[in-house]
């Protein structure tokens, strides 16, 4: 018989996820640490870390990894590589991070084009610190700090995060990708390779936007949570690529 | 014919596989891991696993960690 799945080799021995039923962080991870075993890059991968659930890829990745101040992660990447600018570097942060204490760094490393990969998981809320209303709240979403859902006279608009960085004349890559079934997943993990890939062809930035679940902020079941990416965080995150360079490349 | 390999301790019981799996041979377990969670366990007399992966690719927590053609 012939083994067709198995742990990545880039993940530590004897780790067990410490995230919720059903949190998509753990898809995630493993495909980052399926696409560093591919590219046989993990020897010389550095990880800049944040605040947030998305911290814990420190202790289940077998990488180093420097942490970040709260949405600072993008400055340490870029510190990190200027320094070393043989490494590989990528930063892995969750949307209220990247999207709303970190916009400022994270858009200006866009915008200088910084020779590293960002990953955003997008789960439309603050997952650890209680499902507060974040930046990629959909409208009429119900968390603990918008009770009556959110309205756009109080609250505004979801920002969409790959849209954005499509603009960004420094970005190589920009793509959003979903993780609620087999094919999305397999493209999630082209997507990221690709974030990987233009990095290590020196052309710019490379970012993924993922959206993920939160069962237990969203008060679901794993499969309702899905069920909801599925029907309806894809109406207001349209899946795809919106800038990717390579293919522009004669 | 094919096989998985369902690592329990990982399992955080939250049945995406037994969704996912296109022959629904993940059943719900009647017995506990040391979380106290419901486990999942791989029934199949028949031989009818076509080792898609698709439970494995699935799975949040890497439970499901080896997967056989």
């Amino acid at each position: 018989m012939q083994q067709v799945f198995s742990i990545p080799k880039s993940m530590k021995e004897n780790f067990r996820y410490t995230f919720c039923p059903g949190c998509d962080h753990g898809i995630a991870i493993r495909l980052v640490g399926e696409v560093l075993d591919e590219l046989g890059i993990r020897e010389k991968t550095i990880s800049s870390t944040s605040i947030g659930c998305s911290v814990f890829i420190y202790d289940f990745l077998n990488i180093d990894c420097v942490e970040a101040p709260h949405g600072r992660a993008m400055a340490s990447a870029t510190g990190v590589k200027r320094a070393q600018p043989d490494k590989v570097v990528f930063t892995y942060q969750g949307d209220g991070d990247f999207a709303s204490i970190g916009l400022a760094e994270s858009l200006h490393a866009g915008l200088r084009g910084e020779k590293i990969t960002a990953f955003m998981l997008n789960n439309t809320t603050y997952g650890m610190t209680g499902g507060q209303s974040g930046p990629t709240t959909m409208m009429g979403q119900i968390t603990t700090t918008t009770p009556t859902g959110r309205n756009k006279e109080y609250f505004g608009y979801p920002i969409k995060m790959a849209e954005h960085y499509a603009l960004c004349d420094g970005v190589a890559y920009s793509a959003r990708v979903a993780l609620d079934s087999v094919p999305h997943i397999n493209e999630a993990k082209k997507a990221i390779k690709k974030a990987f890939q233009v990095q290590l062809d020196g052309l710019g930035l490379g970012f993924v936007e993922i959206l993920s679940t939160c069962p237990t902020n969203w008060h679901m079941t794993p499969e309702q949570a899905h069920e909801r990416v599925r029907t309806e965080m894809v109406e207001t995150f349209h899946l795809g690529v919106f800038k990717d360079i390579t293919s522009e490349v004669k | 014919m094919g096989k998985i390999v369902i690592d329990n301790n990982r399992c955080k019981s939250c049945y995406i596989c037994t969704e996912t799996c296109p022959k629904k041979l993940i059943k719900k377990s009647d017995k506990t891991n040391r979380l106290g969670d419901y486990m999942v366990e791989f029934v199949d007399p028949n031989g009818e696993c076509i080792g898609c992966a698709m439970c494995a690719k699935r799975c949040p927590d890497m439970a499901i960690t080896e997967v056989y053609r």
